[in-house]
């Protein structure tokens, strides 16, 4: 399966030239970028790692492509997504999010249902792959 | 001089039938306080009335006024609770209608009460023979009296860190046909439209409980299919469960199975009426489930330009009560709705300080005092072929619905929701690259069905379709290009 998480997941996956236009657009919305990554794709893991600060301070698309490179590389097989925040008042809220890598093997979540009172069902999902500890899922 | 007033206050009370005008409802002079509602009403006086006194009358029968003289007006302080007629301006264009302005102090209406507003400012006085005819064309609700109201229970920015989704349009399509499908084929085509790449499915207005599908049938195959789309996708999806009844008791019921099975949304109608919808609102905000919000029967009153309310009006209604997502036009699809009237709507709807602007049908300066925005809901007859005008038009806090155009697909409903999904995404991309995607909207389409072959088959089916009537209603401003 695939993860749809993400502004363009029913793209195919975005080129460096993609992501930097995609960066560029961001910082000159006046936006801070981020990069976070994760091994829990979890539709409701609201708080994947954080590669560091949201770069508030860095103006240059080449200087954050640097920093998602480098969370790939050391992230190879995990989910790393790029946020854009916008924090003007009003919004003070993610203005965009996509990801930008993800593991070659995505083997989804398992659908459990628990039957309770009067053919009402209770549902949960989780991943397969978190069934292992963190670090070793994928 | 001493006279001469004397005179004045006896004919002003006089026993018997005086004009409108000498009883104080009509005041050229008066200056707006800021904490006064304004409302700006289209007046289509009858052939001898003129048209001060028409306007002095409408702000007469929607505030103190009766026909005639009581003399029980000296027991009160009749000044400060008259509505004032400040201003009549000629319609351009056409010279049987007058634009009246009148305020109304912020006395006159109880707090937290779109019922009570309405039978004041809309009550009695649109069967008035005077006049022609009368609509209610704006309101300027000052923040004295927002801040009353509880407003959308989440709002747009809370909606999307709930969902998890940001930086593009959201997708959802309604159910049809939509009457007659029993409860298991209908969660069917929940699911297909879900896992196929919709953010959201939805009942129709008349889907309620009926014979062949009862509510409570419908709630349980439609969660089963949202439940198995997320699983599939990883992401959070939702089905707006119409939890519309006869009575408030019935939808309190429907309203909490559906947050027992962990639905993230249910959907009212306007027709539940404004108390109704604002029982629910609170309901909401007190349960952490959205609110949809369809305006069925609103064109009985909004569409003809004489008479009735205008949809800016129930759109600023809709958001003091305090709804999540609002049906407020396409410009592109089936339905009425003139391109500038429609942007009107949604910048009163999201943004949270709106300029007047005439060219789109604002009349007033409009304050939300950081109410939080309505997400609105684009519906009725538009395609994955349109994507471009949809997103130049209404931007990215909207909710693009496609209902025929999911689930008319030749190859099968998810394929015409990754159809949707897959032209919404490119063409977010292309806008956020700098491409100029109004003009080469087609092409970049085309370009992204070369990996889709739900998208090629869309554009191919429905690529050329186009609903071009003239609107019924557009703004008396009509914007000239400048060069």
């Amino acid at each position: 399966m695939r993860i749809t998480q993400g502004a363009f997941s029913f793209l195919p996956d975005l080129s460096d030239e993609e992501i930097l236009a995609q960066v560029s657009y961001s910082l000159d919305s006046g936006w801070a970028v981020s990069v976070e990554f994760t091994d829990d794709p979890h539709p409701r893991n609201t708080y994947w790692s954080m590669w560091g600060l949201p770069m508030f301070d860095l103006s240059d698309p080449a200087g954050v492509m640097y920093e998602i490179n480098r969370c790939r590389q050391a992230y190879p097989n995990h989910y790393v997504r790029v946020n854009a925040f916008d924090s003007s008042y009003g919004r003070q809220t993610t203005a965009l999010s996509f990801i930008v890598n993800r593991p070659a093997e995505e083997p989804g979540f398992r659908l459990s249902r628990t039957e309770t009172q009067d053919r009402r069902i209770s549902y949960s999902i989780s991943s397969y792959a978190s069934n292992k500890p963190s670090g070793e899922r994928y | 001089m001493e006279v001469a007033v004397e005179q004045n206050e006896i004919s002003r009370w006089g026993a018997g039938v005086i004009p409108y005008t000498k009883m104080g409802f009509w005041q050229p002079d008066y200056e707006p306080k800021d904490s006064d509602i304004l409302a700006a009403f289209r007046i289509t006086p009858q052939a001898n009335v003129p048209p001060e006194e028409a306007g002095a009358a409408v702000a007469g029968e929607s505030s103190t006024a009766t026909w005639t003289v009581v003399w029980t007006d000296r027991l009160t302080s009749y000044d400060h609770y008259q509505a004032k007629c400040y201003r009549v301006d000629p319609v351009p264009g056409n010279p049987e209608q007058y634009i009246a302005y009148i305020a109304y102090d912020l006395d006159l209406f109880e707090e937290g009460s779109i019922a009570n507003m309405t039978s004041s400012i809309i009550g009695n006085v649109f069967g008035f023979k005077a006049l022609k005819a009368l609509r209610l064309e704006d309101l300027r609700i000052p923040p004295h009296y927002t801040k009353t109201f509880q407003g959308p229970p989440h709002g747009i920015v809370m909606e999307r860190e709930y969902l998890n989704k940001f930086g593009r349009p959201l997708l959802g399509a309604t159910i049809k046909p939509k009457l007659g499908l029993s409860a298991r084929n209908y969660g069917r085509v929940v699911y297909e439209g879900l896992r196929g790449g919709l953010d959201f499915t939805k009942d129709d207005e008349n889907i309620n409980s009926q014979p062949f599908m009862r509510w409570r049938d419908r709630f349980l195959y439609c969660m089963e299919g949202v439940q198995m789309a997320q699983a599939e996708s990883g992401e959070i999806k939702g089905h707006y469960l119409n939890i519309t009844a006869g009575t408030m008791e019935q939808m309190y019921e429907r309203a909490e199975f559906a947050k027992e099975l962990g639905s993230v949304v249910v959907m009212i109608d306007l027709t539940i009426g404004y108390t109704a919808m604002t029982s629910m609102s609170a309901w909401c905000r007190k349960n952490g489930v959205l609110l949809h919000l369809h305006r069925a029967g609103h064109s009985t009153f909004t569409r003809q330009k004489s008479h009735g309310v205008n949809f800016r009006v129930l759109a600023k209604w809709s958001r003091l009560i305090g709804v999540d997502h609002i049906h407020a036009g396409t410009i592109v699809g089936k339905l009425e709705g003139d391109p500038n009237s429609v942007q009107g709507y949604y910048d009163t709807l999201r943004l949270d300080k709106v300029a007047a602007n005439p060219v789109r049908g604002l009349y007033f300066d409009q304050d939300w005092a950081s109410t939080p925005g309505v997400m609105p809901v684009a519906s009725g007859g538009i395609h994955a072929g349109q994507m471009h005008q949809l997103l130049h038009y209404l931007g990215d806090d909207v909710i693009f619905q496609f209902g025929g155009g999911t689930i008319g697909h030749p190859m099968g409903i998810a394929a015409g929701a990754a159809a949707n999904r897959v032209a919404l995404e490119a063409m977010v991309k292309a806008r956020n690259e700098g491409r100029d995607f109004l003009l080469d909207g087609e092409a970049i389409l085309r370009k992204a069905a070369q990996g889709s072959p739900e998208l090629e088959a869309a554009l191919d089916v429905w690529g050329s379709i186009s609903f071009n009537y003239e609107s019924t209603d557009t703004p008396d401003v009509v914007a000239t290009p400048s060069f």
